[in-house]
């Protein structure tokens, strides 16, 4: 009966339609007990028997089912394993649609090459169904954005997996710069530019000294003398500032380092993205103090750019310290959607631990993505967003049995 | 980790002899006190199979089965033994199979496209995967003539080959319907479209049939050969499996209605609607070769894909296999591909069944693989635990009595975990190949 009771699960999700893509904001998020025989809280050693308690979508308290009394009128959600609510540390849901049609596709305009003005929360639809499905398997935060395939495609953002519109679900508006180095970049067109990996690192540096350029003309003390606004400038020139870092999308061992290259050169600060050959370039990522949002291992494509990943990265790069996070990234055709969850349960069978690989889509991912004060841990004051299973959550047969967000309950279908 | 007493069973002079499919596995193996998942029987634990000649000798509890006394003993402690891993639809090796000249192409055969040092392959023997059903592809509604594949050390794709009696490579057809293959004319711009190409070019096969048959064996008489028609009637006369691609529910009625129409044989491939029509299916005895995939859409067709299909299908009844359609799903997460249909609903014993001896029916060569039985060939795969676990490792993959991945083997591991280098073609397999390039250096 169980087992039926999953697969009808199953089938409504797969039945699910717009209108039951996104969750309603209530009026006061309810008072929420989560119970679980293991709590990863990821700011601490696991809580055998462990409660966390969310009250006005915020934890309150989290500690021993033993030491903390069931408060009064709380909803109460138990299950074996509770972990912060997953973070996928790249994505394009949102942006882009499971139905890939010219109406759900907007992650990458190719009209110019380098358009770091467009910002994603101009195209983010939080009703689009994936998001649905990717919560469903606990994931609560998403970085989204402008996908790989143009030099600079737009600015990122980070939200949450819950809304109606996207002032209900943004948690940072501007989260980074995507930029993409090696065979993706070309415009695909042999007239345009960029048509080689040179003419892809010039074309980032002249964007650079232009800004500078730009920078120091509004220094100038006579207001005639500044130049008019310039949205491109502006997003580069808060690149120059240290206020965005880019999210560099590059494959080759040479393409990494043309990245930290750049990064040096400008002062700036950057995040590697995909990165298949890290493994080769783990000492200089390491001596730029450069974190890597690492490829889903299980990305269309074994070829190409792409053809040297390895399911032991994210565990060779974490042994060197380097920070590391695991993304669902872009995928054009079927499965549309890639799931952080399973992509963080290649790492924990291929040389990390259970809380290392869940480090990749809780705390680690929040601290890369400059969220950790509000997601990615279970402690006081953080945001109240809780995923339980029913087992090991990377276990192919356990199941996402709910999901909290602000202390909403959105889901509680075995998933 | 796991112990063997004997070195390489390619011999120097077997190589001689031409092709590696020759090679005999003479002193027999013993795997002894490993967990059994034979498939067509309950588990037997601590089990042991006995391999003579390539073929499963014998396979029983470890304490009534007897190793020969010149085995080669391997200890299997700890390790699950399943069959080797049937995959119904596969594309690895980098064949092509009709052109753009036309919609229908029953002449063209993907064997003479592959090319068997693609490291695909070798990433699917990581993968634990004996056989596969390498297809061309889904937009044209009939793309080509299949061709089943053993995963043997391979220099050609002779190698590769299943034959029958008569020593011809066996295979399928593949054909599609839906969207994928509408395209621009001579291509179908409509299912409707799609299905009166199909029974157009079937009606003609059934004349040129009808010319053959009248001949009477009279060269005078005879039609000249088309190779075109000769495919579809292997088709038509139940030589050939038609494999299906669809997706919509009302194109995998489509596939049946045709089906019924010709009379030939069909198994239909994705099915990511057939949880709508599960009952019609069983009803029909259609076999239904699943996908799993991580999520809907992608495009329109597979917009209502369930991770719980196969499960839907078992409980309604119908023959269920599930596939990589390796780009698609990698090979060497095929396993984790039933996890997923378990965690949808599937019960365990059919989602190992749909990953081996459903897909060996469906391919019709379950005589000779899908299960550890007597008389079967010995392919088989040794695990670190449970084959549904994230963290089981195929430890080891054996066709015909010969190991053709051994994870501990840097190599190999090279491709089952990737890293720099593994999406290269693989080197010759041939035994003496290494020798003879450095002989000309």
């Amino acid at each position: 009966m169980r087992a039926c009771s999953h697969v009808l699960a199953f089938v409504l999700t797969a039945l699910a339609v717009a209108a039951q893509a996104h969750v309603p904001a209530a009026e006061a998020p309810p008072l929420v007990a989560v119970y679980g025989d293991v709590v990863h809280t990821m700011a601490g050693p696991p809580i055998e028997k462990g409660v966390v308690v969310i009250d006005g979508g915020k934890i309150t308290l989290v500690g021993s089912a033993l030491d903390i009394p069931v408060p009064p009128a709380a909803r109460v959600v138990r299950g074996k394993i509770v972990t912060p609510g997953l973070i996928d540390a790249h994505t394009a849901v949102g942006l882009t649609g499971y139905l890939n049609q010219d109406q759900d596709q907007d992650q990458l305009d190719k009209g110019e090459p380098i358009q770091p003005e467009l910002r994603a929360i101009d195209s983010y639809n939080p009703r689009e169904r994936l998001i649905e499905w990717v919560r469903g398997f606990g994931i609560t935060t998403i970085h989204t954005g402008h996908a790989p395939g143009a030099l600079v495609s737009g600015q990122t953002m980070v939200a949450k997996t819950i809304g109606e519109t996207l002032d209900d679900a943004v948690i940072v508006p501007a989260a980074m710069v995507a930029v993409t180095l090696g065979d993706d970049a070309r415009p695909g067109d042999e007239k345009k530019s960029p048509g080689t990996r040179s003419k892809a690192v010039a074309m980032i540096r002249g964007e650079f000294v232009k800004t500078q350029d730009y920078l120091r003309k509004l220094g100038l003390g006579d207001p005639e003398k500044r130049p008019d606004r310039d949205l491109r400038r502006e997003v580069f020139a808060d690149v120059l500032r240290g206020k965005l870092p880019l999210l560099v999308t590059v494959n080759r061992a040479t393409d990494i380092d043309a990245a930290l290259r750049i990064a040096k050169e400008f002062g700036i600060r950057i995040v590697l993205d995909s990165a298949a050959e890290a493994y080769l370039a783990d000492d200089r990522i390491k001596a730029a103090g450069v974190p890597v949002i690492i490829h889903p291992s299980m990305r269309r494509g074994g070829n190409g750019e792409t053809e040297n990943i390895s399911f032991e990265t994210t565990a060779m790069l974490r042994a060197k310290g380097i920070p590391v996070a695991m993304q669902s990234g872009f995928e054009g055709y079927v499965p549309k959607t890639r799931v952080a969850l399973f992509e963080a349960a290649i790492a924990a069978a291929n040389g990390l631990t259970m809380e290392q690989a869940l480090a990749t889509i809780t705390s680690d991912a929040a601290a890369i993505l400059g969220v950790a004060d509000r997601v990615g841990s279970l402690r006081r004051g953080m945001d109240g967003d809780v995923a339980v299973f029913d087992g090991d959550p990377f276990e192919y047969t356990s199941h996402c049995t709910a999901v909290v967000i602000d202390g909403r309950v959105v889901s509680e279908e075995p998933r | 980790m796991i112990k063997t007493t004997s070195t390489r069973i390619c011999l120097f002079a077997a190589c001689l002899g031409g092709s590696l499919n020759a090679i005999a596995q003479e002193r027999p193996i013993a795997f002894t006190n490993a967990e059994l998942l034979p498939i067509s029987g309950p588990p037997i634990a601590p089990g042991t199979i006995i391999v003579v000649g390539g073929t499963i000798a014998a396979i029983g509890p470890a304490a009534a089965t007897t190793v020969p006394a010149n085995a080669e003993t391997i200890d299997c402690t700890g390790r699950v033994i399943m069959p080797g891993l049937v995959d119904t639809h596969s594309h690895v090796g980098g064949g092509w199979g009709g052109d753009a000249s036309g919609p229908i192409q029953p002449d063209v055969r993907i064997l003479d496209s592959i090319n068997v040092r693609d490291s695909g392959f070798r990433k699917a023997r990581a993968g634990g995967l004996t056989t596969l059903n390498i297809m061309p592809g889904s937009g044209h509604l009939l793309s080509g003539q299949t061709i089943y594949a053993k995963l043997r050390k391979a220099s050609t794709i002779d190698d590769f080959a299943i034959r029958d009696a008569a020593g011809k490579p066996l295979g399928g057809i593949k054909m599609a319907n839906g969207t994928n293959s509408q395209k621009d004319a001579p291509f179908p711009g409509t299912r409707s479209k799609s299905a009166a190409l199909v029974r157009q070019k079937f009606l003609k096969a059934q004349d040129y049939r009808r010319k053959v048959a009248e001949a009477n064996g009279d060269a005078a008489k005879l039609p000249d050969r088309d190779l075109e028609m000769e495919g579809l009637l292997d088709v038509l006369d139940g030589r050939i499996v038609v494999h299906h691609h669809c997706h919509r529910a009302d194109d995998i009625m489509t596939v049946l209605r045709l089906r019924d129409e010709f009379g030939f044989k069909v198994v239909l491939h994705h099915v990511s609607e057939a949880w709508k029509v599960a009952e019609q299916l069983a009803k029909a005895k259609a076999p239904c070769s699943v996908i799993v995939v991580d999520s809907p859409g992608g495009k329109i067709e597979a917009m209502d894909l369930s991770l719980a299909t196969g499960a839907v299908l078992e409980k309604a009844g119908a023959p269920v296999a599930i596939h990589t359609d390796d780009p698609v799903t990698d090979s060497r997460l095929f396993l984790r591909t039933a996890g997923l249909a378990v965690r949808a609903g599937m019960s365990r014993e059919k989602a190992l069944e749909a990953l081996t001896l459903a897909g060996a029916t469906m391919l019709e060569l379950d005589a000779r693989i899908g299960s550890l039985a007597v008389g079967k060939d010995a392919d088989l795969i040794v695990l670190s635990g449970d084959p549904l676990s994230v963290q089981t490792k195929v430890l080891e993959t054996w066709v015909e009595g010969e190991k053709v991945f051994d994870r501990d083997d840097p190599e190999d591991r090279l491709f089952a975990v990737g890293g720099y280098g593994a999406g290269r073609d693989q080197k010759a397999h041939g035994c003496c190949t290494d020798e003879r390039l450095s002989e000309t250096k």
